[in-house]
């Protein structure tokens, strides 16, 4: 028996360690970029556009950055929404259970797994072909098209989870599917959507390979949806490249904002969606 | 418009955008395909994959060393990362503690959604220089830190999230009764874990394998930032190395200026799109049958 | 003279804030064949269970009171949880194969205690697979999948698999209930000859099966010990007038 028992125990040691790798990664990473990229972070970096010679050192901020990502962020999110409320509800009110909803969310898995250069490649081509030129309007396209298999099938899994009972009592006072599905349904799966919702915009924020084909990159906000548009991640990785020590710091200090960014997303997240679960049926 | 014409009006829009979302893979693979024709029809496919040489001003377009490139950098990435996750999963699905799997749950969605931008930072800051540093001259080679085991580190770690998730809600799948079985004959625990919840769980588990081995394949920015991007295939863990998705990445901007190049760089971009498609439907097919059979 | 094989005594158990057996103590013969009646929900698959411990699985269960084995608590501080259910054999309700192939089924039992011989593995797979009557349906086909058997032959799985370990009782867990009644006719069979080897306790809800089957009957209502003694004698002539009701079919 001490054999049998001696395994168990190297084995939990075993799994202790795996899992505080895993931790101790997370937690690395925050700790590095934000030492390293806390001293750099000052407000003007957050409040000012880059100036003149910013690339060489002087001064200026990547506001056009955040606000350039915040843009393209909501408009893909936004755009995603309009795009996954309509196909989600579908696959779950009117598909049921068929083949057809199935196949869809096989789809929509497979979507999910392919990487963004691979859609901003996509829409690089679709670009060259009408003659477009790297935009607010290009970035936005193709962040949605990453970002919307994602919102999907989140608000997806939410949904299939919601009591038959639910559509019956409504379709019982003679509602339409219609009207079920965005009186009710939608309702009862406002947690799951606003989850999806935040996870798209963390996604959109976050995301450098599917803009970096098709939003190009400005020292300017844009004014206009045709007008090149700056993001953060393209920020950290440009500013990264210089081999000038202040702006390599810069980017250290763009990583920390976005890294913080996305930290807030999620616990905004996980907030919101407490609040919302009052009306939720069980 | 009454509701009933609302309702059928509103089903139509629901069906298309349905429709949509299925056939966008098919359209992006036809796009692709196109653009890439133009190469394919200069080459043979095992001329353009097999040959290292990657001169694309004077027209020659091996491939090989970027196959290689993310072959290796993906396969280190998953020998590191297969262990850790199996076992960080079976603690989390079999021993820990309530309030322990309440904390470290949020905490593995919190690394899934870390940038891939802020990954290759955090590896060009500390992983790099570390390699550079202690590993490779304890393991007598001298590199600039920018290597395959720089991506394979960065890419293992963002990988995690994937394959735990996965695989502790396959490991949680299995039903009670067999577990008792096994109990019932005198077993302990971790004689159940690794006997019967493992093997009951193991496509599932495999499953969740490819599904991050695809993620990690296409993974751009953060290998881009840390492997070095040099067109050679690599013959050491401490080489560097590039990767398919990172050459694209990297080269956009002269793709229309030289001939082929758009060509040859959209095909990688088709390869990132089959290779991953095929081994996505691979596992979701799988975990479809799990779920089915636990029901 | 019935020797006690298994002695409870006063037996509290808590599932939550429900108190599911009050107090429960009686003997379990030796080499006899016990039943556990009573009608359902009345805690009897939770006294049996208590005996090899595997309510220790369940969240929220407390345990009061004594289960002597041959004179030692199972419930003890340095009790090795392996032991007692390796002496204890279960059989559940619902047959439950382990994901294995039919031999495998058999063999794991007997590897996790440590025998390293597989010669020795192969005898005992082939005398439990003879003692649960399902040798010569299966003797051709040991690599398949468990799962590949029908209910009543993975019930006789299950028994030769509790066999297999070498135990000294059998817990039974409505063996018969999931099964057509000529696999049930054969599974009872078996325990009738088993009992000359072991001890069986039983649940079971059916009481012609009782009948047919005990030599000792413990009668269980809301999770009290309301009466017990040799079948005869409880089922001919019951002392306490509700397991006279329920005998008549009054209740349950």
């Amino acid at each position: 028996m001490n054999k049998r028992k001696l395994e168990e125990a190297f084995f939990k040691g075993l799994m202790l360690l795996s899992t505080s790798i895993v931790v101790g990664s997370l937690l690395a990473v925050f700790a590095v970029v934000i030492l390293k990229g806390a001293p750099a972070l000052s407000l003007s970096m957050l409040t000012q556009t880059p100036k003149g010679g910013y690339y060489l050192g002087k001064e200026g901020g990547i506001l056009n950055a955040i606000i350039g990502s915040l843009y393209l962020a909501s408009g893909a999110t936004a755009l995603g929404f309009l795009l996954s409320l309509p196909i989600v509800l579908y696959i779950n009110e009117y598909a049921g259970k068929s083949r057809f909803a199935s196949l869809t969310r096989l789809s929509l898995d497979v979507l999910w797994g392919i990487p963004s250069i691979v859609y901003g490649a996509f829409a690089f081509i679709i670009m060259l072909y009408v003659g477009a030129r790297a935009s607010l309007l290009w970035g936005i396209i193709t962040v949605t098209l990453f970002v919307f298999p994602i919102m999907t099938r989140a608000i997806d899994e939410v949904m299939k989870m919601s009591p038959f009972k639910l559509r019956e009592a409504s379709y019982a006072l003679g509602s339409t599917r219609l009207e079920t599905a965005l009186k009710v349904v939608t309702r009862q799966t406002l947690p799951g959507i606003l989850t999806a919702v935040l996870l798209a915009f963390g996604r959109g924020i976050g995301d450098a390979a599917s803009v970096l084909l098709t939003a190009g990159y400005t020292d300017s906000v844009p004014h206009s949806l045709f007008d090149p548009v700056a993001t953060l991640p393209l920020a950290v990785f440009f500013q990264l490249g210089t081999p000038i020590p202040e702006v390599q710091q810069r980017a250290y200090a763009s990583g920390v904002i976005l890294l913080v960014l996305v930290l807030l997303l999620s616990i905004a997240s996980r907030l919101s969606t407490r609040r919302f679960v009052k009306y939720v049926i069980k | 418009m009454n509701r009933r014409s609302k309702d059928i009006v509103a089903s139509k829009l629901m069906l298309l955008a349905t429709i949509f979302s299925s056939l966008v893979i098919f359209i992006m693979a036809f796009a692709l395909f196109q653009r890439s024709s133009p190469i394919l029809g200069t080459q043979s496919l095992s001329e353009l994959f097999l040959t290292s040489s990657w001169h694309p001003t004077k027209g020659e377009f091996g491939f090989y060393p970027f196959v290689i490139g993310t072959l290796s950098v993906t396969g280190l990435a998953m020998i590191l990362a297969i262990p850790i996750c199996l076992l960080s999963a079976i603690y989390l699905a079999e021993y820990a503690p309530g309030k322990v799997r309440g904390i470290v749950k949020p905490l593995i969605d919190l690394l899934s959604g870390i940038p891939s931008v802020v990954y290759g930072l955090w590896g060009v800051l500390l992983v790099v220089p570390l390699i550079r540093h202690y590993v490779a001259p304890f393991a007598g080679a001298t590199t600039t830190g920018y290597s395959v085991l720089a991506g394979g580190i960065v890419l293992a770690i963002m990988v995690f999230p994937i394959i735990i998730s996965v695989s502790e809600e396959v490991f949680r799948t299995v039903p009670f009764e067999v577990r008792e079985a096994s109990f019932a004959l005198g077993a302990t625990k971790w004689e159940t874990v690794k006997h019967v919840v493992v093997r009951k769980a193991l496509p599932g588990f495999l499953a969740a394998i490819i599904l991050g081995f695809s993620r990690a394949f296409g993974e751009t920015m953060a290998v881009l930032m840390v492997m070095g991007n040099v067109a050679k295939a690599p013959s050491s863990l401490f080489d560097p190395a590039y990767s398919l998705p990172a050459l694209i990445a990297n080269n956009y901007g002269e793709m229309m200026s030289i001939p082929l190049y758009d060509s040859a760089l959209l095909l990688a971009a088709l390869i990132l799109l089959l290779v991953i498609a095929f081994f996505s439907i691979l596992a979701r097919v799988v975990l479809i049958r799990v779920e089915r059979r636990s029901v | 003279m019935l020797r006690p094989h298994i002695t409870i005594q006063k037996l509290n158990v808590f599932y939550r804030e429900r108190h599911v057996l009050k107090d429960i103590t009686v003997d379990i013969p030796e080499k006899r064949i016990t039943a556990l009646i009573g009608p359902s929900g009345c805690g009897k698959t939770t006294l049996l269970k208590s005996l090899n411990r595997l309510t220790d699985l369940v969240d929220g269960v407390k345990v009061s009171g004594n289960v002597l084995v041959d004179g030692i608590n199972i419930f003890d501080n340095g009790i090795d949880v392996t032991n007692i259910r390796k002496k204890m054999g279960l059989i559940a309700q619902m047959p439950n194969p382990l994901p294995m192939s039919i031999y495998d089924n058999i063999a794991y039992g007997p590897r996790i205690h440590g025998v390293k011989d597989e010669k020795k593995v192969e005898q005992v797979v082939e005398h439990c697979l003879q003692a649960a009557g399902l040798w010569n349906e299966v003797k051709e086909r040991l690599n398949e999948p468990a799962s590949k058997l029908s209910v009543g032959q993975q019930q006789r799985l299950c028994l030769a698999r509790a066999l297999a370990v070498e135990p000294e009782c059998l817990l039974c867990d409505e063996p018969t209930s999931a099964l057509d009644p000529i696999s049930a006719q054969y599974i009872e069979t078996q325990l009738l000859t088993l009992k000359k080897d072991y001890t069986i306790v039983f649940v079971t809800h059916v009481l012609r099966q009782a009948r047919r089957l005990a030599d000792y009957v413990i009668f269980l209502y809301l999770g009290e010990l309301i009466e017990h003694g040799p079948a005869e004698t409880v089922f001919t002539r019951p002392s306490n007038p509700r397991t006279k009701a329920y005998i008549e079919g009054v209740f349950g």
